[in-house]
């Protein structure tokens, strides 16, 4: 009898990429729930426009390639980058800012790079950074969230503004988008108001809710605990978000100790913006992170501590995106330097 | 080097090595009945390299008549095993055959036709009376014997006895791989061989006590063999359940987890004291010196779902493996693969026309819908699964990307050859990559340039000696004519006067070019034992025993 013949081992467990890659977007949906009902029909928008363009320049360029385009495009990656980047962009973003982000983040970002595995940016991060520096002004455009101010604008009127770029007669853009907790925080203490004062103004108690931010503190509890159900299916690794988050709090804490007044607490940090979403979702991307187990306590600690740089210090209100890009450079060297002794070296 | 201590090396609670995984084990499969002894066949192929080493020097010629036991192939080096016939017969051939190794080369083997008459040799066992015998001479009788280690990677088994210092010796029933029951079963029906051949060991290596390590999953073999010991009395036997985790069997991992320390990188288990030898090695060191049978046969695992009826066999070595499978009712339809060892490191046989060797602990054929089957492998993408399963510490991803870039000096530098290619890494990869063989195609490939590195090494330093004797041969002969010219001018000089000094001149010289004569014989003998010491060296640089 003759047999085929190929290498072992005979037996797997049976977790694919493309299992993974999914896990990582069922995780993704209370959050993503949660951001539709508190900043409304915009988040949809982005979603969708983010998808269609991911999803046809990925196709696009793996055929330019010569790859096998339906086997690439179902692992579900850049369906991941695509949502990534969609509900970390303002709600109501106007489409081209999302189409460009999304074309550049799979484009340039991955696929020039060599494709799933091959890229050394988070792409999703790297389309984010290029619509912020080019159109700052655009980047800024959140609704007010559910249950402040009225609340976000209606399908047609948001419909209108992000596809058509139009708006009611009786509106501008600046009264149906708001700044958010962390930007309105920012700007109240570069004018000589402390964060008691600015948290306690009538004007804004409403914004920051009763942790971090009405809506966005929701919105980030839920990514948490999808990132935990990640964590506990061992689809990321655990070691990225604690580092990350301990390093953040650790420090956002140490500097509200010193002087409350203009530091504002860590649960403030923990909850605000898009730090859960990054800590599970976006600095755990294998591909980009370190791959060494120390290495990855370094480099979840370094993200978490040029986040609060950023965002205390920086021109940003924000600083997740460069964090995580900068902490994506480091990631080879740092990965060459805590590579783990083999057995049989540790005696010695 | 070594330090003996006092201190005892096996710790009494437990330790455990770095990743490693928990397998389905599939063993009831292949445990349901006693193990059958396999009736005799028509005709056996045995090869001649069935051990780590150098490959046996036939002793028999084709035509032959030879008997059962007899030895026909010595070793070929100090590092090789010698091979016996199977069954009294005929030589027919000696020739290339298909042998099961994972290079799929064919190998030189010795074909037998059985005459069913069953001469042994004379037979002169030992018995009781090795006691009384040197480790040196039971070291002999062990390795005439042909005994290799049976966990797998049959390293000649007198050679590992040569290790000094040894406290403890850890005898390795651990049998980590699924579907694998061979030791499991043997230790069921014969503990008290096992334990009488480990007193062997145990005397040759002058140990004081013996640990008999066995996976918890085997709670029978486990109760056979602490009855066996408590039988024994001596305290010299310990049986230690260990954790069923893939691959507590591993050497390294098996010695980590009784002592809690790790063989240094590039030394022997001695360093710590211990030595390892698996349950059935110690079995069939105990056939040797209790009924002087050298190694000819063994227990192997007929399992899967494309055998029809799963179960051990004690089957002569050289037995063909479709004799094996026909003895255990056939193929089962869904038959696809077939697989020398277990399903984490074994190797698939092309056909079923190769024998089982010594090292064959397992025969698994597995069914399509068990056996998984590499599909088009996705890019790696750093998830790092592997780096938290791999028992050797390693960084499986880097060593991949180095690998398929042919990279073979970084490759090198993470380690590449602490791998003990257990498969763990390539069982979690998400992305399918098949890991193993990267690293085995890029060890190949580093020891073929190694080899081709000293080879031209070699050549050199020939080459460069040989002008240095040119040189002296043309510096001396100079001299002579220069000191015959001087005594012929100097007896035209001085006539009779200088004649008695003359002569003594003569024959200092004679002395002399006799003396350059002796030294630059002496310098090419050299020369040529230097030659031959590397080539040995270049041959033994085969694979460590890695023994699972």
């Amino acid at each position: 009898m003759i047999f085929k013949r190929t290498p072992s081992p005979y037996i797997k467990q049976n977790i694919s990429v493309q299992q993974m890659m999914f896990m990582v977007l069922y995780a993704l949906v209370p959050g993503a729930l949660a951001s539709f009902y508190f900043f409304g029909w915009g988040v949809l928008f982005n979603l969708l426009v983010a998808i269609t363009v991911c999803l046809a320049s990925e196709a696009i360029i793996l055929r330019l390639r010569g790859r096998d385009v339906r086997h690439s495009l179902s692992d579900g990656s850049a369906l991941i980058t695509a949502c990534l980047l969609a509900l970390a962009l303002p709600s109501l973003a106007p489409w081209w800012l999302v189409a460009i982000a999304s074309f550049f983040a799979i484009a340039v970002a991955k696929q020039l790079y060599g494709g799933l595995g091959f890229n050394p940016f988070n792409p999703a991060m790297v389309g984010y950074i290029v619509v912020m520096i080019s159109f700052p002004l655009q980047m800024t455009l959140w609704t007010a969230p559910m249950g402040v101010d009225g609340g976000w604008p209606d399908f047609m009127t948001t419909f209108n503004w992000v596809f058509l770029g139009k708006l009611p007669y009786d509106t501008t853009i600046d009264s149906i988008s708001m700044a958010t907790p962390i930007d309105l925080l920012k700007t109240q203490l570069s004018q000589y108001h402390d964060v008691f004062e600015t948290r306690n103004n009538p004007e804004f108690s409403a914004l920051f809710g009763s942790l971090s931010g009405t809506g966005w503190q929701w919105v980030n509890l839920l990514y948490l605990a999808g990132g935990i159900w990640l964590v506990k299916k061992q689809v990321v690794d655990w070691r990225i978000p604690v580092a990350f988050l301990a390093s953040l709090l650790f420090i956002a804490n140490l500097f509200a100790v010193m002087d409350y007044s203009t530091n504002s607490s860590a649960l403030f940090h923990a909850f605000s913006g898009g730090t859960m979403l990054a800590a599970f979702f976006i600095a755990t991307d294998p591909i980009t992170a370190c791959s060494t187990p120390r290495g990855r306590w370094i480099y979840g600690a370094g993200i978490g501590a040029l986040v609060y740089i950023i965002r205390s210090w920086g021109g940003y209100p924000d600083g997740i995106a460069f964090a995580v890009v900068l902490m994506n450079m480091a990631a080879p060297l740092i990965d060459y330097y805590t590579r783990p002794k083999v057995y049989g070296k540790q005696d010695h | 080097m070594s330090i003996h201590d006092d201190k005892p090396t096996i710790l009494r609670e437990l330790s455990h090595f770095d990743g490693g995984l928990v397998l389905d084990g599939h063993k009831d499969l292949s445990t349901g009945k006693p193990v059958q002894p396999m009736p005799a066949v028509k005709q056996y192929i045995v090869p001649l390299q069935q051990h780590i080493g150098a490959i046996s020097e036939p002793l028999v010629k084709v035509g032959d008549r030879v008997l059962k036991g007899q030895m026909i192939g010595r070793p070929g080096d100090l590092v090789s095993a010698a091979v016996h016939s199977p069954v009294s017969g005929t030589v027919t051939a000696i020739e290339e055959h298909a042998v099961p190794h994972i290079s799929g080369l064919p190998d030189l083997c010795i074909f037998i036709e059985n005459d069913f008459k069953d001469e042994w040799v004379k037979r002169e066992p030992l018995g009781d009376e090795y006691n009384n015998r040197s480790s040196h001479q039971l070291r002999n009788l062990i390795r005439d014997a042909g005994i290799v280690g049976l966990g797998g990677a049959a390293f000649p088994a007198a050679v590992k006895q040569t290790e000094m210092n040894v406290h403890t010796l850890i005898l390795n029933g651990v049998e980590c791989e699924p579907y694998i029951t061979c030791d499991d079963m043997l230790m069921r029906e014969q503990a008290e061989q096992v334990l009488a051949g480990a007193d062997i060991i145990g005397h040759v290596i002058k140990a004081q006590e013996c640990v008999i390590a066995i996976e918890d999953n085997k709670p029978e073999a486990i109760a056979a063999m602490q009855a066996a010991v408590e039988r024994d009395g001596t305290g010299f036997f310990r049986v230690q359940a260990v954790p069923t985790i893939y691959p507590s069997g591993g050497e390294k991992q098996l010695i980590k987890i009784l002592t809690g320390r790790e063989v240094p990188k590039g030394r022997l288990p001695a360093e710590l004291n211990v030595l390892v030898h698996n349950v059935a090695t110690a079995h069939a060191i105990h056939r040797a010196v209790y009924h002087d049978e050298p190694l000819i046969s063994r227990i192997a695992t007929v399992t899967g779902q494309g055998i029809a009826q799963p179960q051990n066999i004690e089957v002569l070595v050289g037995t063909p493996v479709k004799d094996c499978v026909e003895f255990c009712g056939g193929y089962t339809p869904q038959a696809d693969e077939l697989i020398m060892g277990g399903p984490m490191m074994g190797f698939s046989l092309p056909s079923d026309d190769t024998p089982l060797v010594k090292a064959s602990n397992c025969l698994l054929v597995m069914a399509k819908d068990e056996i998984h089957y590499q599909q088009q492998h996705m890019p790696c993408i750093r998830c790092g699964h592997c780096v938290e399963v791999c028992p050797a510490r390693l960084l499986p991803q880097q060593l991949y990307w180095y690998a398929s870039s042919k990279n073979n000096d970084r490759v090198q530098e993470f380690d590449l050859f602490d791998c003990i290619e257990c498969g763990c890494c390539a069982y979690v990869c998400p992305s399918d990559i098949p890991l193993v063989q990267y690293y085995r195609a890029a060890k190949t490939v580093i020891r073929q340039q190694e080899r081709e590195r000293k080879a031209s090494d070699l050549a050199r330093q020939r080459h460069e000696a040989h002008q240095a004797r040119l040189e002296r041969q043309k510096r001396e002969r100079e001299e002579r004519l220069r000191k015959k010219r001087e005594m012929l001018k100097d007896k035209e000089k001085g006539g009779e006067k200088d004649s008695k000094k003359a002569a003594i001149a003569a024959a200092i010289a004679r002395a002399q070019a006799k003396k350059a004569e002796a030294r630059k014989a002496q310098a090419g003998a050299t020369e040529d034992k230097t030659a031959e010491t590397e080539q040995e060296q270049s041959q033994d640089n085969t694979e460590k025993p890695t023994n699972p």
